[in-house]
């Protein structure tokens, strides 16, 4: 698990620009060995530039990266034979079959993995003579995973894994990448869903216009957002709201039929039930909702504006639909039955 | 390590030419048809004092070698590599040991392999069929095919570097196929052309590829000022492929 190994990934003070465009203003952030590091953000927040940069495909203007020890600038020789990369829309020659792109995968490195052991893993072998056009999205994806892991990486930097994957194929794909992180290999995760840097990662980074405006654990940023909770339930009697608006935690109640909603911040559902419970009412059907990462990420994200094209325009002029952006949160909203 | 991954993807981008129905139809059918179809006419067999005495079959035979050797330089190639840009084929490379020069180098064999088998193929049917005779400087004729060969190949990369898309790389090719192959001599001969035309002729790609090809196969080296331009041209698009290729 995290914590443990020695770091893998050390990026610091990363910049730069395209123009007059400030795409990464200063990323910095170090990853472990064997840790699933996460990178969100909203389109064009700057994580493809920051992952292309860690992979060799790009220089920066300002800072350092060390992935392995290495420059993977300078060193990108060095770098690739120990480097698996999942490039967000690579495709292959149309007419090229599955095992033929694992094979000629394979001969680019000294020691591959079991090519036929992968592709049974990620659910290729009854596609394996089929070409890369007549792939579906989802075998598409596979089959770009599969290439990246090919080599036996130590480090995989996988930007979109999930792209296109129906939802019981990325699960398998999730089981996938935990099996070769428990091999030990780090992985670098650019993703926007947040369900799979739940699932999947240790840490995440939250980039936006080109910064870092959070980094920790999934569950630390969902605490960090300190997203107010809400409950409703129906009292077995008729209560009097000024019981439940005396309570410290709580921020305000409302009626919706027998139902009442309360919503309030801390541990809302203790105060909430054990003044019921002083007063002999049970809260029947009861359910909390709870603040998840979809809470975290939008309210610290700005809404993804369309990419700013003329000169002039900075990121600062999107900064009030922040709070706009709240609004949408109630939809992210896991319901819970307790 | 790099002639195992040069291997593999020689091995790769041959499976994937032959696949391409129109590689095989344009690059090995058709001229195979061309050399037949003008081989039946009965006073294409003779030899023409307008033609220095020579007969349209043997003049033929280079010029359809040359046409093989274009189509697939100009027109499928550049199309091929920038559609490999387009897709993110060589960005994918770039992030494994192998390069995509290492790409580039492998459909660079694979022409090559495929435009000798052709051409060999075509001095087979002509020979069989027509009586065409084999070169007289077996030697010269062999260099002036690589380099007819290497010329083509710089020719399509330089196209592939300095297009855009993989659309304008097809158009760029398509564009250049016919005015160089009408110097080649596709249409009318070059030792039927007025002298003027022939000297411009030797100037372009494949006026000097012909020329060199049809000196060898009369007996004689290819000339130096021949052998000359298609150097130059080498050299220069190779530059300039160099200087201007994207991988992304």
């Amino acid at each position: 698990m995290a914590g443990s190994g020695s770091t893998t990934i050390e990026v610091a003070g990363l910049e730069k620009r395209y123009g007059d465009r400030e795409v990464l203003r200063g990323v910095s952030f170090s990853v472990r060995q064997g840790e699933i590091f996460g990178v969100l953000g909203p389109n064009g927040a700057g994580k493809t530039t920051t992952v292309e940069i860690i992979e060799g495909l790009r220089g920066q203007d300002q800072g350092t990266v060390r992935v392995l020890g290495l420059d993977p600038w300078a060193d990108r020789q060095a770098l690739t034979a120990q480097l698996g990369v999942q490039l967000q829309e690579s495709e292959l020659p149309a007419r090229m079959t599955v095992d033929e792109a694992l094979a000629l995968q394979a001969a680019f490195y000294d020691a591959p993995v079991d090519t036929a052991a992968l592709r049974d893993e990620l659910g290729l072998t009854e596609v394996r003579r089929t070409r890369f056009g007549k792939l579906s999205g989802g075998q598409r994806q596979r089959l770009s995973l599969a290439l990246a892991l090919v080599g036996d990486p130590r480090v995989a930097v996988l930007d979109e894994l999930t792209t296109g994957v129906d939802p019981h194929g990325r699960r398998d794909v999730w089981d996938l990448v935990e099996r070769v992180r428990d091999r030990g290999v780090t992985i670098l995760l650019v993703t926007h869903l947040l369900e799979e840097a739940e699932r999947l990662c240790d840490r995440v980074a939250v980039l936006d216009a080109g910064r870092i405006v959070a980094l920790d654990t999934p569950a630390g940023l969902v605490r960090a957002a300190k997203g107010a909770s809400t409950i409703r339930f129906r009292p077995s009697v008729p209560i009097d709201d000024s019981l439940l608006t005396a309570i410290p935690e709580v921020a305000s109640v409302t009626h919706a039929g027998p139902t009442v909603r309360v919503t309030g911040t801390g541990e809302l559902v203790h105060a909430v039930v054990a003044v019921l419970a002083r007063h002999q009412v049970v809260a029947q059907d009861l359910r909390i909702e709870q603040a998840t990462l979809d809470d975290a990420y939008l309210s610290l994200t700005s809404s993804p504006a369309p990419e700013p094209r003329g000169a002039g325009e900075s990121a600062g002029e999107s900064a009030p639909q922040t709070k706009a952006s709240a609004k949408g949160s109630t939809a992210g909203r896991a319901t819970r039955r307790s | 390590m790099s002639r195992k991954m040069l291997g593999a993807l020689v091995r790769s981008e041959a499976r994937l030419a032959l696949r391409d129905p129109g590689t095989t139809l344009f690059a090995v059918g058709l001229p195979v048809v061309l050399v037949v179809i003008l081989g039946c006419v009965p006073s294409f067999r003779e030899h023409s004092a307008d033609l220095g005495g020579a007969r349209v079959i043997d003049l033929y035979l280079p010029i359809t070698i040359v046409m093989v050797v274009a189509l697939l330089g100009l027109s499928l190639a550049p199309g091929a590599l920038a559609r490999y840009r387009e897709k993110g084929v060589l960005k994918r490379l770039a992030t494994t040991p192998a390069s995509p020069a290492l790409l580039l180098a492998a459909q660079g064999a694979v022409i090559a392999g495929l435009a000798v088998l052709v051409a060999a193929l075509l001095h087979v049917v002509g020979a069989a069929a027509f009586h065409v005779p084999t070169p007289e400087q077996p030697v010269g004729y062999v260099l002036a095919l690589l380099l007819t060969i290497a010329t083509l190949i710089a020719l399509g990369l330089f196209i592939a570097a300095v297009a855009p898309s993989a659309g304008v790389a097809n158009g760029i090719g398509v564009g250049a196929f016919y005015p160089l192959m009408f110097f080649a001599g596709l249409w009318v001969p070059r030792e039927a052309m007025p002298d003027a035309l022939v000297h411009i002729g030797d100037a372009t790609p494949l006026g000097a590829a012909v020329g060199g090809l049809q000196d060898s196969m009369s007996g004689s080296w290819p000339s130096l000022s021949h052998v000359g331009v298609m150097v130059a041209y080498i050299v220069l698009c190779s530059l300039g492929a160099a200087r201007w290729f994207r991988w992304t």
